[in-house]
């Protein structure tokens, strides 16, 4: 299996949508066939429309808030000793998190159709947060799906969707988390897609959202290769980037950029949530060899049993908490491109501690799991490798489990 | 020979009346009980659908979802689902049988060898919800080999082009999903509308065997009898839960609603 060089990775898929031959497709009922391909032909003539990307700049720019900061946590760096430790603090952009950028475009393309509805799924809480403020922003009616044990675990983020005017749906079906939200969601656009726009909200679905994410994440990447150079002269020479990865599009966002550059130079590494240290469950399809299977329209590793019976996935953090993986992370693991780790529960929350403690910046549960290992891995390393993590969401949405798991003092007023 | 599912539809036709399809999922609320609902609506149905039940179901609605996480719960497997056919055929070796489910259930279990049983089991037809034409080619022509029926699924939004090169592709049944919903959704389309998208399908092909399903019950049924099939599924499924929380015998109910809705299209 085997990367081309020079074009982007989303473009990569075959006719059928399977990048490498068998991830990704369009595992669809019969009913979404005409949506999906109305969707497909429209972003593939507005991505390579110049006023479209202007638009897309404009608000990201003007709205999202670009770039995003790229900083030396110095003090991480000096305790842990090893590599340079920096941070790209996606975290930054308005709202919160990288969901911001999926969002924002797929608003963008639901008014270019002529829809008035949009609706999307949500696990942590962001994507459906960015969602209903970008819906507010462009004048779409919103609803977000989202599983029951989710709505009670990230509370801050259904109150800034009801805020926004969404409507948030409760899904009680299965394990009320993540998978089942997104299920929710399709079924209600199979019964609704003649009025209304899907986003989904991470780079998982049928091929084009898989691309339609991907393409909107990789504004982390583009920023920061400016910003590399910027502060280096060129690309450094060991450069490793870190980032969780659920359905991974905060770390192909980030990467997507350094795609063609040599791995010995540039190295990906993925963290998975590897769930409670006690536990069998986890949210870790690459990290423990799950089998390929489909799931939400696309072949992927999955987490399932013998039979393909979908299987419940643990983990403290809501936003990876997902059995699949998107496609693309399928394929750049067996095209051997980027390497794939976990971090547990307990994992996380340490790294969470470390961060905090030494730097002024408090990384959602998310990316506590890349720091993790980050933190591990820098230590082994020499001073000229430059490790950078992108801090993708905020911890503000993980006060509650917090404080229950660290006790008051880390969770600061915001 | 004439596959079963061809011979339910000459006959009904001779009886000049729609062929009454049912969904059941296999397993639900047991093994046990899914076999003798079988057997007994079998005297009503003319064919018979039998769910793989499958966890993340994107294209079925409540109903059918409840029914599919009870038979999970009480721990059907694939080979189960094969077993109850099996033992099904047995007794009514010329009913037919389609299996119907999602894709990653025979993708687990491999193509080839989700073929080989379902004919050495009595599977005559199989509809695969998230396997869409032409990603099904390969499948379908395999099926073929196996003498089984692969139904295609065409919806309100399938394109006329597209229409064409599915029907011209297909076996000789197919399936109509009356509206844009998933399954067990209230009928939000006039009866009429159906019957003339109906009527446009059946005219591509008119020796292509058309079913009509999605929110059938027993008040809709009757102004949709001029199809060639009607499928009543969820209104199914609704009766087993309802049964069971009244504590109420669900094959006797089942049998009672099918045999209901086998009047109204008489």
């Amino acid at each position: 299996m085997k990367i081309k060089k020079k074009i982007p990775l989303i473009d990569q898929a075959n006719k059928l949508g399977f990048w490498g031959g068998k991830f990704g497709g369009n595992y669809v009922p019969e009913t979404l066939k005409k949506p999906i391909e109305d969707l497909e032909i429209l972003f593939n003539k507005l991505k390579n429309d110049k006023r479209f990307i202007d638009e897309r700049d404009d608000y990201f720019k003007n709205w999202v808030g670009t770039p995003t900061r790229f900083i030396k946590l110095k003090n991480l760096t000096n305790h842990v000793g090893g590599a340079q430790i920096w941070s790209k603090i996606v975290s930054d952009a308005n709202g919160g998190a990288h969901k911001i950028y999926n969002a924002t475009v797929h608003c963008l393309l639901a008014k270019r159709s002529g829809k008035k509805f949009i609706i999307g799924d949500t696990g942590a809480g962001y994507a459906g947060k960015m969602l209903s403020m970008a819906a507010k922003k462009f004048g779409l009616k919103c609803k977000i799906f989202m599983g029951a044990k989710d709505i009670a675990r990230q509370q801050p983020n259904v109150k800034a969707m009801k805020k926004n005017g969404a409507e948030v749906i409760p899904v009680y079906s299965g394990s009320q988390t993540l998978v089942d939200a997104v299920s929710e969601c399709m079924r209600f656009w199979v019964a609704n897609c003649d009025t209304t726009a899907m986003c989904v909200g991470s780079t998982v679905g049928p091929a084009v959202f898989v691309r339609i994410c991907g393409w909107s994440t990789s504004q982390i990447s583009r920023e920061l290769k400016v910003q590399l150079i910027d502060e280096f002269g060129s690309i450094p020479k060991k450069l490793k980037l870190y980032n969780c990865v659920g359905g991974g599009s905060s770390s192909f966002g980030f990467w997507n950029e350094f795609m063609d550059y040599d791995k010995k130079q540039c190295e990906f590494i993925g963290v998975e949530a590897g769930g409670p240290a006690k536990s069998k469950k986890h949210a870790a399809p690459l990290t423990y060899g799950s089998k390929i299977g489909i799931l939400h329209g696309a072949a992927q590793y999955v987490n399932q049993d013998l039979d393909g019976q979908i299987e419940e996935t643990e983990s403290i953090s809501a936003g990876l908490d997902y059995p699949g993986i998107s496609p693309l992370h399928c394929f750049l693991k067996d095209a051997k491109r980027a390497r794939y780790t976990a971090a547990t529960d307990e994992d996380a929350l340490s790294a969470y501690k470390t961060v905090t403690k030494f730097e002024k910046l408090r990384p959602s549960l998310e990316p506590s799991h890349a720091f993790s290992v980050a933190i591990k891995e820098a230590k082994k390393l020499s001073k000229d490798t430059i490790v950078v993590v992108n801090s993708c969401g905020d911890a503000y949405k993980d006060r509650e489990i917090l404080k229950k798991r660290l006790g008051k003092k880390y969770v600061e007023p915001n | 020979m004439l596959n079963p599912i061809s011979f339910a539809f000459k006959k009904a036709r001779q009886e000049n009346r729609a062929a009454l399809l049912t969904y059941t999922v296999a397993g639900d609320s047991s093994k046990k009980q899914s076999l003798d609902i079988l057997k007994s609506i079998s005297k009503s149905a003319d064919i018979l659908e039998l769910g793989i039940p499958h966890n993340t179901p994107v294209a079925d609605g409540s109903q059918i979802q409840t029914s599919a996480y009870r038979a999970i719960k009480n721990g059907i497997k694939m080979n189960d689902i094969f077993k109850i056919v099996k033992d099904f055929k047995k007794s009514n070796k010329s009913k037919p049988i389609i299996l119907m489910g999602y894709f990653n259930m025979i993708f687990q279990y491999g193509e080839n060898k989700f073929l080989n049983k379902c004919n050495s089991s009595g599977v005559n037809g199989l509809i695969v919800v998230d396997l869409p034409w032409p990603e099904n080619k390969n499948f379908a022509k395999k099926c073929k080999k196996k003498s089984i029926y692969f139904i295609q699924l065409l919806s309100p939004t399938t394109t006329k082009q597209r229409l064409e090169r599915i029907i011209k592709d297909s076996h000789p049944m197919n399936y109509f999903i009356s509206m844009l919903s998933t399954t067990g959704g209230k009928l939000k389309v006039p009866t009429n509308d159906i019957l003339k998208n109906y009527t446009k399908i059946k005219k591509i092909d008119p020796k292509k065997e058309i079913v009509i399903g999605f929110g059938i019950t027993e008040k809709t049924i009757g102004k949709l009898k001029s199809a060639d099939g009607l499928v009543v599924g969820s209104a199914i499924c609704k009766e087993i839960s309802k049964s069971l929380k009244h504590r109420q015998n669900p094959v006797t109910n089942v049998s009672k609603l099918v045999k209901k809705l086998k009047s109204k299209i008489l």
